[in-house]
């Protein structure tokens, strides 16, 4: 039998605000639940040739953020978390996944001592991207300057697995040593899997999640050359990520991490831990179909969706929230829409489902494992979060789509679902133990 | 201290992030210093953007100390 896998730690940094030492993530929490935009036009770079001028940045105290000059206690201050030596020579992506990582760790009330707790302990942490900045940069300065002027540092301080690296080498993690990378559906993929480690017995515990840094000049002509990006809204950056609502013209491109600690039922049990949730379910799929666009069908996601529930031994009455992908494109929500509706029939009528997405933006790699923490959450404290800017939603649906405001109910499962480019769909189900 | 001697100093503290007064020119930037060999590429990289010379890899490979900085920039320092 497969052993069982928990959670027990949580960690973010977010658009909204960072999670804070001593106090953890609800800070950020709070803000998902008042229905708050993190979003901003952007600053750090020229966007004036730019079709998108803003994203959904990390309120930071150094200035390098775009985002919200002050967050209070919530701003992101990287010097908290990564010393200005350590930070010149890595990517943000891996600064926001070591900072996040440490609130997991220190919410989970972890710290690694003999060297047979480290050797059960891994790290599956990933990114959709990975270095965008600093690829971007260097490639600028291999260009102007020539290549002895790449920094040594460039290649580990870029590379997607060194997340995980990292963090493994500051807190001594010496289990599996692993990452993912599939697009916007890294984040979900990276805690399936990571449980995964569990149930087979690889490791006890897994620091898991997603870490993503994709706002520079590179990343936005990427993605607004793809026709993924919103342009409609520069005058009005909280407006832009809509989900389901007729106005909407693609997704915000949020930064940041978040990243959960996975732990095997009865080591948590054993050491009186808090424990959020069991993930009970996860399913993955892939739609074959094209290299961008989900197939008109939404066959993918719902195929996800029916494995996690199929290996939760669980049916679509039990499930009480539902976090969608829902990024604000116009045809990707309405896709999952109709694949939920598929999925649950007579039980859509009244199901909660929200885009999170409306208030973060969308932090690709990292989307994923923000949604499931806002999931368990959701499921601890039995309110369902809003989907924000949902004025006027674009086709009518018997699931409540928490428009605007949060719904209180008693929750005790929660599905959330992520899909990336590639045609590549997981989902994930948490269940109250 | 001669000018350059000062501009390796200050380099060196900025790079490695250690203290000024342990950056004296017997200190072994892998041993005293704390450095590993990536530090050291990225330091002669900065030697060579400051004081505007190339430091080939055979040469940057002789360079322990900051006094080997020091000794190896006042002679190619044209």
């Amino acid at each position: 039998m497969l052993r069982r896998v928990v959670v027990t730690g949580l960690g973010l940094v977010t658009p909204l605000g960072s999670g804070v030492k001593g106090k953890g993530i609800d800070g950020v929490w709070q803000r998902i639940l008042n229905g708050e935009a993190g979003a901003n036009r952007i600053e750090k770079f020229d966007v004036s040739d730019l079709p998108c001028k803003i994203a959904a940045e990390i309120p930071q105290a150094n200035g390098n953020g775009g985002g919200e000059a002050d967050a209070g206690e919530l701003t992101f201050n990287p010097d908290d978390w990564v010393d200005a030596k350590e930070r010149r020579r890595i990517d943000d992506f891996i600064v926001y996944g070591l900072a996040a990582t440490d609130m997991a760790l220190e919410d989970a009330g972890i710290e690694l001592k003999t060297d047979a707790e480290k050797e059960r302990a891994g790290a599956m942490i990933g990114s959709g991207i990975g270095g965008l900045n600093l690829i971007e940069s260097t490639t600028i300065a291999l260009h102007e300057k020539g290549p002895r002027r790449v920094s040594p540092f460039f290649i580990p301080g870029s590379l997607i697995n060194l997340v995980s690296g990292q963090v493994s080498i500051r807190h001594g993690l010496k289990g599996p040593n692993h990452s993912v990378v599939t697009a916007c559906a890294t984040g979900v993929h990276a805690i399936g899997d990571a449980a995964r480690l569990i149930q087979f017995g690889d490791a006890d515990i897994m620091v898991a999640g997603g870490a993503e840094a994709p706002v520079c000049r590179l990343g936005i002509a990427g993605f607004t050359a793809c026709k993924a990006l919103t342009t409609g809204f520069n005058d009005t950056p909280k407006k832009a990520s809509r989900p389901y609502d007729r106005d909407r013209d693609g997704f915000l491109m949020g930064e940041g991490s978040g990243i959960v600690i996975l732990e095997e039922y009865e080591h948590a049990k054993a050491r009186g831990a808090k424990i959020y949730g069991e993930i009970v379910g996860y399913g993955l799929s892939g739609d074959a179909y094209h290299i961008t666009a989900p197939a008109e069908n939404g066959d993918g996601g719902y195929r996800a969706m029916k494995m996690a529930l199929e290996r939760a031994g669980m049916t679509t009455s039990d499930i009480d929230y539902v976090n969608a992908h829902g990024t604000s494109t116009p045809k990707g929500d309405e896709i999952e829409l109709r694949a939920v509706e598929r999925l649950f029939a007579d039980d859509a009528d009244g199901l909660v489902m929200s885009s999170t997405k409306s208030a973060t933006g969308h932090l690709l790699g990292a989307a994923g494992a923000i949604e499931a923490i806002f999931s368990i959450l959701a499921m601890r404290d039995n309110v369902a979060p809003p989907t924000i800017n949902l004025d006027n939603p674009s086709v009518d649906t018997p699931i409540n789509l928490a428009a605007n405001a949060k719904v209180e109910k008693e929750i005790n499962a929660v599905l959330s679902n992520s899909f990336g480019f590639g045609g590549t769909n997981a989902s994930v189900i948490f269940r109250r133990v | 201290m001669s000018d350059i001697a000062e501009r390796v100093k200050k380099i060196t503290v900025e790079h490695l992030d250690v203290d000024a007064a342990k950056v004296e020119p017997k200190a072994s930037f892998i041993d005293d210093l704390g450095a590993d060999s990536l530090d050291i590429v990225e330091l002669v990289m900065a030697f060579e953007e400051e004081f505007d010379i190339e430091i080939p890899d055979d040469a940057a490979e002789t360079i322990q100390t900051v006094g080997d900085a020091i000794a190896y920039i006042e002679k190619n320092n044209a």
